[in-house]
């Protein structure tokens, strides 16, 4: 696959159309119909969950959110792939990958409104928490990697990263470590034309993403991330060849990130309607929705109710989140060390102290 | 016991712990093979494999990134970097992530992790390879900073770095590394990590020191009895956590402060210090505390380099003035 699609020659790995067609039969992946509806609706569940953030957030129940709309097959490929011990180091925009962790939505608003807590991500095994560092996890999964090796279990990393990350010196370093170290690493660009408000190409003079992993020895390719299909293809090659010793893999997944960078951008500055349109007919979900009604795998007419649901759901997952406890001082030090230096016990008593005193001046 | 110097304590101190747990991998630049620039890891990739003590590509913010991901993933690496002056480049993976993780994720993942590395001047080096600059991680939170003084103190310091659930920060005086020779155990012991030492008792002044700066005030305070001062050292080992309560009761005996370190005056150590002392003793305190420290400059190269560096007279004109004052 890797030869066959090479990033030198800005190649593009798709499986299916923007109207649903199957393009390249020899490349579909084997995903049973039940597996494949599933997926579908997971996507659809994602998508509900993230407009809805937005709209709370609009509302001044969130602080600031980063919407997915429009990258929901990236998330939906590795969700079909990853395993429970595989290991999830995310970046922040792939909510879908996240939920198929075992990471519950109630956790995920617990965080963007302003809980460590809900970046633990208790539920979800070998998921570490979101990285704001841009690109700065993509080191970690090397390491992760070689402890991998080191103790010779049976397990992949997955690590997410933006077009912008890219550019960053952890992103060379991180693939490079990865690389010498030869750690099962599924690297996965989301290339979503963005970095906030710079495009790609005032991002790099590179022809592709993926092309910058062969540079480093990395098996690469430039996939078409709207394309559920490609994905779980392109994912599938790449965990198995990790989890097969040959090292790790760079997935660079093309899309486009529909909605703002977070809640507090505005893309109306830096991109106009016409090019957010000319985007919309290669929609992830609207192009599997095309395949599955032709394949008479999925009723259209039953899709209003369903969403209906699934809005009652993200409901009571936010409204969990609402009425989680108020947020102690004393967890503002306890999880600082394994072993608290005794400086910070006196400053949290002296707060006390102070807290106590004011309560005496009303 | 056996005499070894600080590089063979260090070594020691890693052997044995490479021994006695199998989480335990140690890598960095010129590690493995060549044993580091120091030859701190000598030998140990032979005797414990390549697995376990390697070289890693030469990019810092790399090997501490991957040192955090490989302590989430329940090892416990010990990274050296090359010089105190080339940590620069990691800092992003150390002040984000090292000290970060337990924080962040409510202690479901931690880093028990060491960075080591060789700090100072005093060794005729080119730029970037003679600062001191402890208090960059010790104004973080999440770390802790570890500076020896000696072979013994190193090996035990070292040993109880490694066990620490925390990430640690150890600063190795590479001035004297090999100048000083001390009989320590040769089995395994530990020093506690947020302790300091009262190396000799006086009562006319105290004076703090650390590291490499241990030697030159010993010295200075020889000078001092010969004068008929009688001052007190402390050895504060721990930059952070700071000992202050040692601090503070020798202050209250003698009334008189002298610290003494090789990095930068303003917003450094011995500013803190003056500061923890004015909360707890301020009314035992017979004189302004007196800072002999370096200057708020470059470590100048080789042929420069004697006007920065601390001398044992310069430690005692410190300890007159607080004396006469």
């Amino acid at each position: 696959m890797f030869k066959e699609f090479s990033p030198l020659e800005d190649k593009l790995f798709q499986v299916m159309d923007k109207d649903g067609e199957i393009i390249a039969p020899e490349w579909m992946p084997e995903i049973s119909e039940e597996r494949l509806v599933k997926a579908f609706k997971d996507m659809l569940f994602a998508r509900t969950a993230d407009i809805m953030a937005v709209s709370y957030q609009r509302q001044g129940r969130m602080f600031t959110y980063p919407p997915n709309f429009g990258q929901e097959a990236i998330s939906g490929g590795m969700a079909i792939v990853m395993r429970d011990q595989d290991w999830l180091v995310p970046a922040f925009r792939e909510l879908g990958a996240w939920l198929a962790k075992g990471a519950s939505l109630r956790d995920i608003f617990l965080y963007f409104m302003g809980y460590e807590e809900g970046t633990v991500f208790r539920g979800a095994n070998n998921m570490v928490p979101i990285s704001v560092p841009i690109a700065s996890q993509i080191v970690h999964a090397a390491g992760i990697g070689y402890a991998i090796n080191y103790n010779k279990k049976d397990e992949v990393v997955y690590a997410v990263v933006g077009d912008g990350g890219t550019s960053e010196g952890d992103f060379a370093e991180g693939l490079n470590f990865a690389a010498v170290w030869n750690a099962p690493v599924v690297y996965i660009v989301q290339n979503n034309q963005f970095a906030i408000s710079v495009p790609f190409k005032k991002q790099t003079r590179s022809i592709n993403i993926a092309v910058k992993g062969i540079a480093f020895g990395v098996d690469s390719i430039k996939v078409d991330g709207n394309d559920l299909f490609a994905m779980t293809k392109a994912v599938q090659v790449a965990h198995e060849h990790a989890a097969s010793g040959k090292g790790p893999v760079l997935i660079e997944a093309v899309t486009y990130r529909r909605g703002a960078h977070t809640t507090s951008d505005d893309p109306t500055k830096y991109r106009t309607k016409e090019e957010e349109e000319s985007w919309a007919c290669y929609d992830p979900i609207d192009r599997l929705r095309k395949y599955l009604v032709k394949k008479n795998l999925w009723d259209e007419s039953k899709e209003e109710s369903l969403i209906s649901e699934y809005k009652k759901e993200v409901d009571r997952q936010f409204e969990a989140a609402e009425n989680y406890a108020p947020y102690p001082l004393e967890d503002v030090f306890k999880y600082l060390y394994v072993d608290m230096p005794d400086d910070l016990k006196v400053q949290k008593v002296e707060h006390e102290k102070f807290l106590k005193w004011k309560e005496g001046l009303k | 016991m056996k005499v070894m110097t600080m590089v063979q304590a260090v070594t020691d101190a890693l052997d044995i712990k490479l021994t006695e747990d199998p989480t335990i991998v140690t890598f960095g630049e010129d590690v493995g093979v060549e044993g580091g620039v120091f030859r701190v890891t000598e030998g140990l990739q032979k005797k414990h494999g390549e697995h376990r003590v390697f070289d890693s590509p030469l990019a810092e913010s790399g090997i501490v990134g991957s040192a955090v991901g490989m302590a989430m993933a329940g090892l416990r690496p010990v990274v050296e970097m090359q010089f105190c002056g080339f940590v620069y480049p990691a800092f992003n993976q150390i002040i984000s992530h090292a000290a970060r993780i337990h924080n962040r994720s409510r202690g479901r993942y931690k880093t028990p992790m060491v960075i080591r590395f060789p700090y100072g001047g005093g060794i005729n080096a080119l730029e970037h390879h003679s600062e001191s600059m402890e208090i960059l991680y010790a104004h973080i939170p999440g770390l802790k900073v570890v500076v020896p003084s000696t072979p013994y103190d190193a090996k035990g310091l070292l040993i109880s770095a490694i066990e620490s659930d925390d990430t640690i920060i150890f600063m190795e005086p590479k001035r004297i590394y090999r100048a000083i020779k001390q009989e320590v155990p040769e089995e395994k012991f530990t020093i506690p990590i947020g302790k300091a030492k009262v190396l000799s008792e006086g009562t006319d002044v105290t004076v703090v020191a650390y590291g490499a700066m241990i030697r030159e005030a010993q010295k200075a305070l020889a000078l001092a009895k010969k004068d008929g001062i009688s001052a007190e050292l402390i050895d504060l080992r721990t930059i952070y956590p700071i000992d202050r309560e040692t601090i503070a009761q020798s202050v209250k005996k003698t009334g008189r402060l002298v610290v003494v370190h090789e990095g930068p005056t303003t917003f450094g150590v011995a500013a803190e210090i003056s500061a923890m002392v004015e909360e707890d003793v301020f009314q035992h305190l017979e004189a302004p505390v007196t800072r002999v420290t370096g200057f708020d400059t470059i470590v100048p190269l080789p042929r420069g380099e004697h006007h920065y560096i601390i001398s044992p007279e310069k430690i005692y004109y410190g300890i007159q003035k607080s004396v006469r004052y």
